[in-house]
């Protein structure tokens, strides 16, 4: 990775005040530091950076530190609640005229993705039972017509073009009664590419709205775009006054941060991803996956709100009872193991701790969801007596074990010598340093 | 409106309006204050210097300012200039064709400008009254081919291709042969678009690119990779310069989009990192908007607003 995780720079500079019952300004300046240098890194544009960082000072300043978690986790909670505020809660759709046809527009730069991302749309529409007519409204770029016409073969559904001699206005025009007559209810004109600032081009797209009227004017952006994505998007949208946007090549590395500026400067939802070459790779939009994706630290929130949800409270609380007695045992370590699985599979709870998103890591990880089948058969293969005390376990009860469980003595060997050594952390833990439950509350993962 | 003209349009501005962003901050100021290095921050993240070359800069003019003690902001300025020089020097632009028959290979992500590039390149050696031949390796993106070989009929150009869906090595392969049976100059080679995180395709791209380096060995042709970045691309032009340099290794960059409001700063961290250099660029969607890499040029063009 290029880019060094904000989670991982966030736990150092948060290592040097851990325990802190309050955020003070200086935690969070320097904490607010390092977001925005991940902003930044993002490609968020530096003045939406700016009023950001700002305003996430003014609300973190004196905050109590959340029980659960720790001051840098606390921090980046609320920069991830701010992020989302921004970026739109819940997920937008297109909007549906009541009276056929719905007309979409793309809209964008040269090589956004507008042609591609149309074909993907008229996929998903006619998925959803409406019956989409592909517009080639793009005369200027050599074959973007036969482009569209490819995708429409391929797709099955009919493309509407006047050749590349027609003005883009008359095509708009012309597939308004060519979509009527062939029981088309839905739309999506593919105009051409052209810069922001290009006033005889933007003048197009504005005759063109002006003359078709479209429901839903989306504006096709490249998740790769820098600082200019502000720009673009201004210009776009005081032209056209936009009604959402499109994020294309979201599959690559690019940590979007274009979003999030785009966001900031129209207003407008971000309706939908796109996320490979293939015409089914459109997804609708995520905010809550964007905003750590731009952060650059996996799911780490949507980790801790997991966590949050599927970890039984009371359960917990008897938990963290045994835990202080140090009644812990192996019948509360595969509850535990349940809980955690419960929030998923492991390598996609795994994927989103910070630093451990990396396949390689993954590799290295002796914890898969196997490994937890072998876990869980192991203890099942034990009596009551050895779950409660495992120092009774034996060489011949770890055979009989290892043959009960189809694993081998030397898992079995391993589970227990896991099982020693966490009971021994659980011990330093409640012989003082962790007195309010910090961190996680999933031992196993520390 | 072509680059040129936007240069001399904004020269003529100098007196009305037209704001050089630097110059404006250092000579705007008697002091050398923090302020000062955050304006620079801002400018330079603004034009897509990115975070890492910027604090770079940043840190060096800091250590000017303490080792020669500098204390005025306009003597501060000539380090900057120097400074950022620097990271473009040796930066000529343009190709050195010294072969028989030279090939490029022209490869980038999808939609950063690989065939209107190339397209401007042949119409440049052919104005030279090269023998320019194009290979149409992009055969997969759906009117790919269709869209070289209506350039090649505007340019006047021999286009060699052959199916959609066929193999890019054997388009490439063909192309060699055909160039060289032809007695071509140039040779320019279209590939598909694709991201450099797509492993498979990135293998594809090394066929193709071993089998043209094999044929040309034997014909003792020479043979060049072009990268295209689009102007408009932030942090991640670095990222895909990295795997398709580890991919091809690449000879030159082609920097396209310049005649937005982008200013494409991020092909000095690209430089910074990497040494590669940027020859071209392009500053629109016509066969003549093409020019060689000219650093000041870029420099001035990189701070220049208007307001
Ligand atoms: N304004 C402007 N547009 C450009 C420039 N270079 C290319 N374009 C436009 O960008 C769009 C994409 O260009 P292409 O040359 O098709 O890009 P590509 O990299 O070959 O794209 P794929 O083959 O789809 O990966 C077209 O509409 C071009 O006209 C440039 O310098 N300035
Ligand atoms: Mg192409």
């Amino acid at each position: 990775m290029i880019f060094s995780s904000l989670a991982e720079k966030l736990q150092d500079t948060f290592d040097k005040l851990r325990g802190k019952g309050k955020l003070t300004e200086k935690d969070v300046k320097a904490a607010l530091k390092e977001v925005k240098m991940a902003l930044l890194e993002a490609d968020v544009n530096y003045k939406v950076v700016k009023d950001f960082i700002s305003k996430i000072e003014e609300r973190a300043v004196g905050k109590e530190v959340m029980e659960s978690l720790t001051p840098g986790q606390h921090v980046i909670k609320i920069v991830n609640e701010e992020m989302q505020e921004l970026m739109g809660g819940s997920k937008e759709d297109i909007a549906i005229s009541s009276e056929p046809p719905t007309i979409i527009m793309m809209v964008g730069l040269q090589g956004s993705g507008k042609t591609t991302s149309a074909g993907k749309l008229a996929r998903k529409l006619s998925k959803d039972g409406k019956n989409p007519l592909l517009v080639a409204a793009d005369v200027y770029r050599p074959a973007a017509i036969r482009q569209l016409q490819v995708l429409g073969e391929r797709l099955e559904l009919p493309v509407f073009s006047m050749g590349e001699d027609s003005n883009p206005v008359d095509i708009a025009k012309g597939s308004i009664n060519y979509a009527a007559s062939h029981n088309c209810d839905t739309i999506i004109l593919d105009t051409a590419g052209r810069l922001h600032i290009d006033q005889e081009m933007m003048e197009e797209l504005e005759n063109i709205k002006g003359t078709v009227e479209p429901d839903e004017i989306l504006l096709v952006v490249d998740a790769m775009t820098g600082q200019d994505a502000v720009n673009v998007a201004k210009n776009f949208d005081q032209r056209l006054d936009i009604d959402g946007i499109v994020l294309t090549k979201m599959d690559g590395d690019a940590r979007g941060g274009a979003a999030l500026s785009i966001k900031a400067i129209t207003g407008k939802p971000i309706k939908f991803a796109g996320t490979g070459e293939k015409l089914a790779d459109l997804e609708t939009f995520h905010p809550d996956r964007m905003s750590s994706r731009i952060l650059g630290m996996g799911d780490v929130l949507s980790l801790i709100e997991k966590a949050e949800k599927s970890i039984d409270q009371e359960k917990a609380k008897a938990l963290e009872e045994k835990l202080r007695k140090n009644e812990f045992t192996l019948e509360d370590f595969m509850e535990q193991m349940e809980q955690v699985r419960n929030m998923g599979p492991m390598d996609e709870i795994l994927g989103m701790i910070p630093g451990m998103g990396g396949a390689k890591q993954l590799k290295n990880m002796q914890v898969d969801d196997k490994q937890l089948d072998y876990i869980e058969a192991i203890i099942s293969s034990m009596t009551p007596e050895e779950r409660r005390d495992p120092e009774v376990i034996n060489g011949s009860r770890r055979k009989r074990i290892a043959q009960g469980s189809g694993t081998s003595i030397q898992e079995v060997n391993r589970l227990l010598k896991q099982f020693r050594q966490i009971k021994k952390m659980m011990k330093q833990l409640n012989s003082g340093k962790m007195k309010k439950g910090g961190g996680l509350n999933l031992p196993f993962f520390n | 409106m072509g680059f040129l003209q936007r240069l001399k349009d904004g020269l003529k501005k100098t007196k009305e309006g037209f704001v050089d962003k630097v110059t404006n901050i250092f000579t705007g100021r008697t002091n050398i204050d923090d302020e000062l290095f955050e304006e620079l921050e801002e400018v330079l993240i603004q034009a897509d210097v990115g975070v890492k070359t910027t604090f770079t800069l940043i840190d060096k003019l800091k250590d000017d300012v303490e080792k020669e003690e500098i204390t005025e902001p306009e003597e501060l300025m000539q380090y900057f200039q120097k400074e950022l020089k620097s990271l473009l020097q040796n930066d000529e632009g343009g190709f050195n064709f010294d072969k028989d028959l030279n090939i490029i290979m022209v490869v980038g992500v999808n939609g950063a400008g690989k065939t209107t590039t190339i397209a401007k390149i042949a119409g440049r050696y052919k104005d030279q009254d090269k023998k320019v031949m194009l290979a149409a390796g992009d055969t997969f993106r759906a009117g790919a081919i269709e869209q070289l070989q209506i350039w090649g009929d505007r340019l006047g150009v021999n286009v060699i291709a052959q199916q959609e869906g066929s193999d890019a090595a054997a388009v490439a392969y063909d192309a060699v042969q055909s160039a060289r049976a032809k007695g071509v100059d140039l040779l320019i080679v279209d590939t598909a678009g694709r991201l450099h995180t797509q492993t498979n395709l990135m293998e594809e791209l090394k066929k193709v690119k071993r089998v043209i380096d094999r044929e040309a060995a034997e014909i003792k042709a020479g043979v060049e990779v072009l990268l295209v970045l689009d102007a408009t691309t932030g942090q991640n032009a670095i990222s895909q310069a990295k795997l398709f340099n580890d991919a091809v290794n690449v000879d030159g960059i082609a920097l396209t989009k310049l005649d937005g409001t982008a200013k494409g700063g991020i092909v000095i961290a690209v430089k910074n990192e990497l040494q590669i250099p940027i020859k071209l660029i392009g500053v629109g969607e016509a066969a003549e908007d093409l020019q060689n890499f000219d650093p000041d040029e870029f420099i001035k063009a990189l701070f220049s607003s208007e307001e």
